[in-house]
């Protein structure tokens, strides 16, 4: 019996499909329209509506905020102004990643971060004796994303005293929309220019109302899950639970991963210390890790022909594919291809999946497994720069 | 005139019919003696009042090993297993702790009682994933004997060892608190809200005449954790047409392999000749002769009542003597009119369909133990309530309803009176318990079955009741149970075996024992 969000009487009224599934204990429409494409569309073209309420959010505030975050997460936090957000990945004692959420400065000592999982024991366990408040903000702070090259302009028409051209990548601002007080922030899972809406809960529907009224000008639609995953995909951003699993679900070693084996390298810095997994990661750092992160990009016309032969079209998933499929390096089974799809824009079949090192250099060549007339064959692919996508209006 | 059997089984109880199934699986000739008009011992079906059927002893399963329902062929035989769908504890102030398979749902109802507990469920639960997958190998092995230089013993050993090993040194220490600490104790390392606590604490003192708080008690949790049904670990069942439904599946199969199973056969004893056992004498006098006898009653049945104690090394004796098999679960069964109302959550919904535990806080359960630990009738006793007739209807007439209480603790001796003259009395105290929660319990009663200790032991010859056929504290498993030496199914006497639950890896509708014990015959002949 999964939970409304706080926008589900206007979401249930613009489901079309009945397409919902169950995301943390919330019901979320998987599409809006009979199919997603337009959706996708949508984010990529003019603009999308995500509700995207069941994420967990925390705040945390109080003299040791800085110094707790700073004991969690893998970035230094300290770096990050009031007004800024960073991104970091969190792990347990082994270096490996329990979470990644983004981390958000309200004020000196307050902050605000998400989460995929339920992390407050953790958060709490953490800051035991510090001078520190973790609170579970999640149902009370309902959000919208709203993503794609015309976000910024519905943005000002809606609530146009806020400087909408001034607010950086990775930046928020505290604005009202319809008289309700937002917090907006300029991030996303899409990969492209777009925003993340933070918003009390009681007063969810018109900030939505607002947005779909001003968005109609704009090409605005909402958009489910199934586009969601595709564009996310395109800016080969992780999913937990699909592209690796937290450290505190996994039930052997194969399933744990640490941020290099993520491509999150970078998230670690060379100067940190004393925060939960330092001294695993310094030594994964020196020695190398045992896993590489990789996007992949299936040869569409040996695909394509895979298909011919059994007189079919190419069947591939219209949506992200989340079964792993093995990637396959001279022959032998190298790793595993986690999230696949079609991509519209670019007109490629897209893989993002993880592979045992030394295998993986952008480059190399492999074959990833396709099923044709419930046969198994194998696809050539090439391992490719990441993301796939990415405009430069994202950060512009 | 007699014939001559290969093998004998004494007690027609769950193990009993399992080694007399695998021994007959085998090619041998076997019979099952079974003292009651009906098959299973603790597992039976009875119709105590018209129409109403009661699992009258053990009521739920889980650990019956999967290598038996395969082999043994049960479901083909009858076996058919329901799940239960819930776990509600209801508590005292109105409010209730509801889990049931809507993961999200049960994850919000524990939030209510702490947001961090509904977190901490899920590391919970997969730690004691691990520990049960920790347990298997040692459940599905005969025990090995640390103090033995046998080759095979120092291969199963290692084994066992390189298992351990391979869990890794976090899984390890938490295995070792385990076998160690308080059920309390242990579950409190994840948890704060009361009624989570009791309720999960509960699983550790099933049975045992111990307290949640009494170390020792988390083994008794993992034991209860060690099941599964279909490939889900942990998952508890409820047999179609009640426990008495395991047995006769089991019976059918043995009978369809060959076994023969005589009812209302009292073994008065065993007969030995030259240290050898060569058949039984039944209380009618009759004397049936057989190569092998396979006693499935409880070590003290097994070593001190069947035979002649002097037969058997004096040390072996005074051990049996001093196995610990204290008789501290009572149960009462109740024939319903109606379908019990619960104030916390009114109506019939799947809460009805699950496990309800009257598990408040675990100063209550310790009250209750307290009151049992002094010989008295606990006022308000830990109640593990299930209602079959909600999960298969044709244990009850269309409309009525079917109630199982079990209840932890009852002494097995009161300190005043006998439980002869004062079993109604718990039966009073375990309603008016109800009643707390089911304010409409007592206008809806047609008829109870109260069984003390007592009761228990003078129906199902279970010693003092107890009915694991012996506490499954450390100092009481593996190659100590039922005593050193002698956790092999063998007896001192040759050709005359053990195959209960007193012998490892203990109770429960497992039915290890009675595979094992087979096996071991098997091989040695």
């Amino acid at each position: 019996m999964p939970l409304p969000t706080p926008f589900h009487r206007r979401t249930s009224a613009l489901c079309q499909s009945q397409e919902w599934r169950e995301w943390s204990g919330y019901l979320s429409a998987i599409t809006y329209a009979p199919t997603h494409d337009i959706e996708y569309s949508a984010i990529r073209n003019a603009a999308g509506l995500i509700d995207i309420s069941p994420l967990y959010k925390y705040e945390i505030h109080g003299a040791d905020a800085l110094a707790l975050l700073n004991r969690i997460m893998t970035r230094e936090i300290g770096r990050c102004k009031i007004g800024q957000v960073i991104y970091s990945p969190w792990c347990d004692d082994d270096g490996k990643i329990i979470d990644e959420g983004t981390i958000a400065r309200l004020h000196n000592d307050s902050f605000r971060v998400t989460a995929a999982d339920p992390n407050l024991r953790w958060f709490q366990d953490c800051g035991y004796g510090m001078h520190v408040e973790v609170r579970d903000v999640s149902a009370e702070l309902a959000a919208l994303a709203l993503q794609g090259p015309n976000s910024r302009g519905i943005l000002k028409t809606i609530s146009p005293e806020s400087d909408w051209d001034a607010l950086k990548y990775y930046r928020l601002l505290k604005t009202e929309i319809g008289g309700i007080p937002v917090t907006v922030s300029r991030t996303g899972y899409t990969g492209d220019l777009g925003y993340e809406l933070w918003i009390p809960a009681a007063h969810a529907e018109v900030v939505w109302d607002e947005i779909i009224n001003a968005g109609r000008d704009y090409g605005l639609l909402p958009a489910g899950l199934a586009a969601l995953d595709i564009v996310r995909l395109e800016a080969a951003l992780r999913l937990i639970e699909v592209d690796y699993i937290s450290a505190h679900r996994a039930i052997n070693r194969a399933e744990e991963y640490s941020p290099y084996d993520l491509g999150l390298g970078w998230t670690v810095p060379r100067d940190k210390i004393n925060f939960v997994g330092w001294r695993r990661l310094r030594r994964e750092q020196q020695h190398g890790s045992s896993k590489r992160f990789v996007g992949l990009e299936v040869d569409w016309l040996a695909l394509r022909k895979l298909f011919m032969r059994a007189d079919l079209p190419p069947q591939v998933a219209g949506r992200t594919s989340r079964l792993g499929v093995p990637i396959y390096g001279n022959g032998i089974q190298i790793g595993q291809a986690t999230s696949m799809t079609f991509s519209p824009t670019l007109k490629k079949y897209i893989a993002i999946g993880t592979v045992n090192r030394p295998h993986g250099l952008v480059g190399s060549e492999v074959e990833v497994e396709i099923t044709v007339e419930y046969e198994r064959k194998r696809a050539p692919a090439r391992i490719v720069k990441t993301p796939f996508y990415s405009p430069k209006r994202k950060r512009a | 005139m007699a014939k001559k059997y290969d093998a004998i089984i004494i007690g027609a109880g769950h193990n009993g019919l399992i080694n007399a199934a695998y021994l007959a699986r085998a090619g041998k000739k076997v019979l099952v003696l079974e003292r009651r008009h009906l098959v299973g011992g603790a597992t039976v079906t009875e119709e105590i009042f018209p129409g109403f059927k009661f699992s009258v002893f053990s009521y739920v399963v889980s650990l019956l090993r999967p290598q038996i329902i395969q082999e043994l062929q049960l479901p083909r035989f009858g076996l058919t297993i329901l799940p239960l769908e819930s776990t509600l504890t209801p508590l005292p102030n109105g409010d209730y702790l509801y889990r049931d398979s809507d993961h999200y749902r049960s994850l919000r109802d524990i939030a209510r009682h702490s947001a961090r507990d509904a977190e901490a469920y899920e590391e919970y639960n997969r730690e004691m994933y691990f520990m049960a997958k920790a347990a298997q190998p040692i459940i599905d092995n005969p025990a090995p004997d640390p103090a033995s230089l046998k080759p095979g013993e120092l291969f199963r050993l290692a084994r066992l060892g390189k298992n351990m090993l391979n869990m890794g040194p976090e899984r390890l220490y938490t295995l070792a608190k385990l076998l160690t600490m308080s059920a309390a104790d242990f579950v409190e390392q994840w948890f704060e809200a009361e009624p989570l606590i009791a309720t999960l604490s509960a699983s550790g003192i099933i049975g045992t005449n111990m307290g949640p708080r009494s170390p020792g008690t988390a083994y008794v949790l993992l034991h209860h954790y060690m099941g599964d049904i279909d490939g889900a670990f942990r998952a508890w069942g409820f047999p179609k047409g009640g426990t008495g439904a395991v047995a006769e599946a089991i019976a059918r199969s043995a009978r369809a392999f060959g076994a023969e199973i005589r009812c209302e056969a009292a073994v008065e004893r065993v007969i030995i000749r030259n240290g050898r056992a060569r058949g039984v004498v039944l209380n009618s006098g009759e004397e049936i002769t057989c190569n092998v006898v396979v006693s499935s009653l409880d070590p003290k049945q097994t070593f001190l009542k069947l035979v002649d104690p002097a037969l058997m090394p004096e040390e072996l004796v005074q051990d049996i003597r001093r196995f610990n098999i204290r008789g501290s679960s009572a149960k009462v069964n109740l024939a319903l009119d109606a379908l019990p109302e619960f104030s916390c959550m009114p109506g019939k919904g799947n809460h009805l369909r699950g496990a309800i535990s009257i598990s408040p806080s675990l100063d209550y359960m310790e009250r209750a133990y307290d009151d049992a630990k002094y010989g008295n009738i606990p006022r308000r006793p830990y109640i593990d309530i299930i209602i079959p007739s909600m999960i298969d209807p044709d244990m009850a007439p269309p409309g009525k309803h079917v109630m199982s209480c079990f209840v932890q603790w009852a002494p097995y001796e009161l300190n005043q009176g006998t439980w002869d003259e004062r079993r109604e009395e718990l039966g009073d105290n375990v309603i008016d318990t109800l009643e707390e929660y089911i304010p409409n319990i007592k206008s809806i009663i047609l008829g109870r079955q109260v069984l003390s200790p007592w009761d228990i032991e003078q129906m199902t010859g279970l010693s003092e009741g107890n009915i694991f056929q012996g506490e499954l504290t450390l100092s009481q498993l593996l190659f100590l149970r039922p005593a050193p030496g002698y956790a092999r199914y063998r007896t001192p006497i040759h050709n005359y075996y053990q195959c209960g639950s007193g012998t490892h890896p203990g109770g429960g509708i497992m039915g290890a024992s009675g595979r094992f014990a087979a096996m071991a015959i098997l091989r040695s002949r």
